[in-house]
């Protein structure tokens, strides 16, 4: 599956030029009747070089508005396969695509958009081991990546190797963004020293995103991108600009570089690359199922005692929003509830908590058996189980 | 003093979902704790066991950052607007 690291899966044809052709002076020219573009401008574009990690939400207005610009080379990164529920914001694949390589659909999509640059697909995901040799040959890397590990992975490549990152990231309907690593201003560890401890902040499959956020957040690191090449403007250097679409309001705050910054400050203690999982307190790929001494049933299981006439209280601590997507008849009690309604639950029957895939029943469970608890059991693999082993018309989400 | 103090998106289930708090307080320090003390669910996301703010938690006085201020004892006056800015790192 994966490319040889640091090797392009296309050939590396039409090399940056110094002048445009004729079909590039047609294809350019908004850009170049506009004097802070011009013809100077388009030519830095032309040879300017620039890596994208991830080619999913954030990837997508990136990857397209990049490629449309006329960027020279843009590098791709990504190791994941197009799924359904991505189609809701990752605007660069289609229908069709699902089940493709990311890397081959967003590659195909790009070179079709702008067939006189030269894409560079790496089918491969960022490690400590592979950043350096994969960002050497770039002039900008843009952040396009949704977990803190690879987040801290790409400031650190950045600022060893002094090269300027792009950064947005978002949050339901919440995105940050600011340029790190640039000569002389902050980076992603000057802003956020420690990654928060696994589990603690949601991840958008788990707290969901507004769809066209990422494209917004997407588009304004992709502005910031051209701005930087062509050397014009105020660069978002030094200033985090919040963007909340809720309310449709921009809001930004200073950013100031840390001289005791442990990667970029007067005295680095981080003079290479790490293990990021470990920093973030992850082990393995995944993040660990939390560890719980609360008995767990399957679906079909619970599926035979429940038709067996057991008498079984069915927890579901999702939301209520969850719930109205499907449910399996539980009775609603959302686990940031459940301290306070706890008094609602008899410990005399049998409980068997569940949520979407697990991971919040188990908490939930876990939280009972501490409570004084003692028929308490976490349905394995949530709803989402349920859905594959015992009632495939419960809709997955 | 009464000030305002932005709660973010992902610490809002834990703030009676809103989007900000009115509070009296002199201090950063004393409105995160007249915070947490009218939501305590808050207090785990916000300091660590020894009571330390968190290192993936920033709080701003207007736009600056309290770390380059008088960190918790950065006086507020009426009409300033405190921000919790966690890290958030979502993209796909």
């Amino acid at each position: 599956m994966a490319t040889k690291i640091g090797i392009p899966i296309a050939p590396q044809t039409n090399k940056p030029g110094v002048s445009l052709s004729k079909q590039e002076v047609l294809r350019y020219s908004r850009h170049l009747i506009m004097p802070e573009v011009g013809m100077e401008g388009q030519l830095k574009l032309k040879r300017a070089k620039v890596l994208c990690i991830g080619t999913g939400g954030l990837g997508a207005p990136l990857g397209l508005y990049l490629a449309a610009a006329g960027v020279g080379r843009l590098g791709l990164v990504d190791f994941d396969v197009v799924d359904f529920t991505n189609l809701q914001r990752q605007v660069l694949f289609g229908t069709t695509d699902v089940g493709r390589p990311k890397i081959e659909a967003a590659a195909d999509h790009l070179r079709n958009l702008n067939p006189e640059i030269q894409i560079d697909a790496y089918e491969t995901r960022l490690t400590s081991e592979n950043a350096l040799d994969l960002f050497k040959d770039y002039d900008i890397i843009v952040d396009g990546t949704d977990n803190f590990p690879t987040r801290y992975l790409v400031n650190d490549a950045c600022v060893l190797l002094g090269k300027p990152n792009v950064y947005g990231s978002i949050f339901r309907f919440e995105g940050q963004i600011t340029i790190f690593g640039a000569p002389g201003g902050p980076c992603y560890r000057c802003l956020y020293p420690e990654p928060p401890p696994p589990g603690l902040v949601p991840s958008c499959a788990e707290g969901g995103v507004l769809g066209v956020l990422p494209g917004i957040v997407g588009t304004i690191q992709a502005a910031e991108t051209l701005k930087l090449i062509i050397g014009k403007g105020d660069a978002l250097i030094g200033r985090l600009l919040l963007f909340d679409a809720l309310g449709m309001k921009f809001r930004e705050l200073k950013l100031r570089k840390n001289p005791e910054c442990p990667v970029c400050g007067d005295h680095p203690t981080v003079t290479k690359l790490i293990d990021y999982a470990e920093f973030c307190g992850i082990r393995g790929e995944e993040a660990p199922a939390a560890p719980t001494s609360v008995p767990e049933m399957t679906p079909r299981e619970l599926k035979a005692r429940l038709d067996r006439g057991d008498d079984l209280y069915i927890l579901d601590v999702r939301e209520p929003h969850e719930y109205e997507i499907c449910n399996i008849g539980g009775h609603l009690m959302p686990l940031g509830e459940l301290s306070r309604r706890v008094h609602e639950l008899d410990s005399s029957r049998e409980i068997v908590a569940h949520c979407r895939s697990g991971k919040r029943s188990a908490d939930a469970a876990e939280f009972l058996r501490k409570a004084g608890f003692r028929k308490i059991w976490n349905l394995k693999g949530g709803i989402l189980a349920w859905s594959d082993e015992v009632d495939p018309s419960v809709p997955k989400y | 003093m009464p000030v305002k103090v932005m709660i973010p998106t992902p610490l809002r289930a834990y703030a009676g979902k809103q989007e900000s708090v009115q509070l009296q307080a002199a201090t950063v320090g004393e409105a995160l704790s007249e915070l947490t003390g009218q939501f305590a669910e808050l207090r785990k996301h916000l300091f660590s066991d020894d009571g330390r703010l968190r290192s993936f938690v920033n709080v701003y006085v207007n736009d600056e950052d309290i770390r380059y201020l008088q960190r918790d004892k950065t006086p507020v006056r009426e009409g300033d607007v405190v921000s919790i800015v966690p890290s958030i790192a979502g993209g796909a």
